[in-house]
């Protein structure tokens, strides 16, 4: 489930970098490219959750 | 103040950081990849969606930018690999009972106190710039770069909205906050990266090829906005090394360095300052060329990278105000005898929140960051001194803790007359830090030779 969880998130932060390329590229149009970043927002922000678990603890002072 | 009221005082700052006082032990130490994570996540923030914009305004060129962030950032590398790591790996305390042998807990408290009103101006900085993003839906009017006061009603509502809900956040959440900020990092890079990216066909980069020319033509021009001063090289430069002082030279992440196995650690901040001053201040740059010298964080942001772009400011803003927020409230907690944690937070928020209600703090944002390191800079000094220079003249380290001296005159001074000769110094704010600290260095060195000499004068030899 992890391994599942962690190439979702995976998809998700590609969905937001290859985009931008392809506009740079002239393949899409930047609407399409604002629609898939967030699309990569979303999931991201789903999955990463469950399997970036924090470790340590830092503190500043 | 009185002797019990003063006693009360130094238990209660004591008493904050009472978990944190002994040493870390080798158990706890941490490797790598956490330090890596932790810079990367630490530099690419909030701060970055303005001082990129902010270079372009005041007419940098594009070699000069290029080289003074090259420079200027691995100069920021070395002081924490040379100056904070290697104390800190040795020491293994954080700032504060570290600073503490040293300067007497009377100083430390009001180097905290000082230390938290600066928190809270950055933390108000933070909240303008996601307010940048929050009233993008409303319309409501961006603050340009002039702006020194409030410009309208809808900017005052949506500030005071935002910080409020920073500060409930901040009283109610930190720790979920914390993690939050750490998931958002690698996210709010790659939104930097591709919002920047995806502008640069309208500013007629077609290839790879095209692009330097593009950059010295309409992005760094060389050319400052109007009522802007001129920025150089050197300015670039010394602003990389030094806009991180406090934390550096300042010493400040002896606090996180204190973890790590070995002072080569400190070589890991590189991670920090080439994914965050040098990759995301260039991309958020390149934004605000395209946005046609805009400098408010949401709309260059929304522009690049539509509605993620925006919730990359909110969160940027967020994650970067909600830590500093807690961190005042921790410092101030000190000053305020019996307030509960959340009302020290919530005053602390009060007076953020009114501070993010002025754009000049997010507008003259480069100037404050100089002056936030300048002000914390000497006790870094006095710290180095106090650990390679003092054993070497025959004098003691932790003096104030071994006479239990509850006010250090020679860090007083270090402090003061520094900053005294500091602002005294005809240099631009950037230019100060560098002179600054041989002054501190040198002034606490002598002082603390006059003070233990006297000491040693008066019968009362320093213990071995």
């Amino acid at each position: 489930m992890r391994r599942v969880l962690q190439i979702i998130s995976a998809a998700g932060l590609a969905m937001v970098i290859v985009p931008a390329f392809l506009v740079f590229a002239g393949r899409i149009p930047w609407r399409t490219h604002a629609d898939l970043m967030l699309a990569g927002t979303v999931l991201w922000f789903v999955t990463a959750p469950f399997w970036m678990g924090m470790s340590g603890k830092k503190g500043k002072g | 103040m009185g002797k019990k009221q003063s006693s009360a005082i130094i238990q209660r700052l004591d008493s904050l950081y009472e978990f944190d006082r002994e040493p870390v032990s080798d158990r706890k130490l941490q490797g790598a990849s956490n330090f890596i994570g932790i810079y990367a996540g630490e530099h690419v923030a909030g701060t970055e969606f303005v001082i990129g914009p902010l270079f372009v305004a005041h007419g940098v060129s594009a070699p000069d930018l290029i080289w003074g962030l090259l420079i200027g950032n691995l100069l920021a590398v070395l002081s924490w690999a040379f100056l904070a790591a290697p104390i800190a790996v040795r020491s293994r305390l954080n700032l504060y009972w570290h600073l503490r042998k040293i300067v007497g807990p009377y100083l430390l408290f009001i180097y905290n106190i000082v230390n938290a009103l600066m928190f809270c101006f950055l933390a108000g900085a933070m909240i303008s710039v996601a307010a940048t993003a929050v009233g993008l839906p409303f319309h409501m009017r961006m603050p340009e770069l002039n702006d020194m006061l409030p410009n309208s009603i809808g900017w005052i509502v949506t500030v005071l909205v935002v910080g409020g809900v920073v500060t409930g956040i901040a009283i109610l959440g930190f720790e979920r906050m914390s993690r939050f900020s750490k998931i958002a990092a690698p996210w709010m890079f790659l939104v930097f990266v591709a919002a920047a990216v995806s502008v640069l066909p309208t500013l007629g980069v077609s290839g790879p090829g095209d692009f330097w020319q593009v950059a010295k033509e309409k992005i760094w021009t060389g050319v400052p906005l109007a009522g802007q001063s001129k920025f150089t090289f050197w300015h670039v430069m010394f602003f990389a090394w030094f806009c991180n002082m406090a934390m550096h030279i300042g010493m400040a992440d002896m606090t996180l360095l204190r973890y790590a196995k070995k002072w080569q650690y400190g070589f890991l901040s590189a991670f920090g300052m080439y994914l965050g001053h040098f990759t995301a201040w260039i991309a958020s740059g390149i934004l605000c060329a395209a946005a046609a010298g805009s400098v408010a964080p949401g709309p260059i942001a929304y522009l690049g990278a539509g509605i993620a772009g925006a919730v990359c400011v909110v969160v940027a803003g967020w994650t970067t105000s909600n830590p500093t927020l807690y961190r005042a409230g921790l410092a101030l907690q000190t000053a305020t005898p019996d307030w509960k944690r959340w009302k020290v937070t919530l005053a602390a928020g009060a007076v953020t929140t009114l501070a993010a209600l002025f754009p000049a703090l997010m507008m003259k944002l480069l100037d404050f960051v100089a002056l936030y390191g300048l002000i914390l800079m000497p006790m870094g000094a006095v710290i180095f001194a106090d650990f390679w220079l003092l054993p070497k003249l025959g004098l003691e380290r932790n003096f104030a803790e071994k006479k239990k001296v509850l006010f250090s005159i020679p860090a007083a001074l270090a402090w003061g007359v520094t900053l005294a000769f500091a602002f005294a110094l005809p240099l631009e704010i950037f230019f100060k830090g560098l002179p600054g600290w041989i002054a501190a260095v040198l002034i606490f060195t002598a002082a603390s030779y006059v003070q233990q000499r006297s000491f040693r004068g008066a019968g009362k030899e320093v213990e071995a």
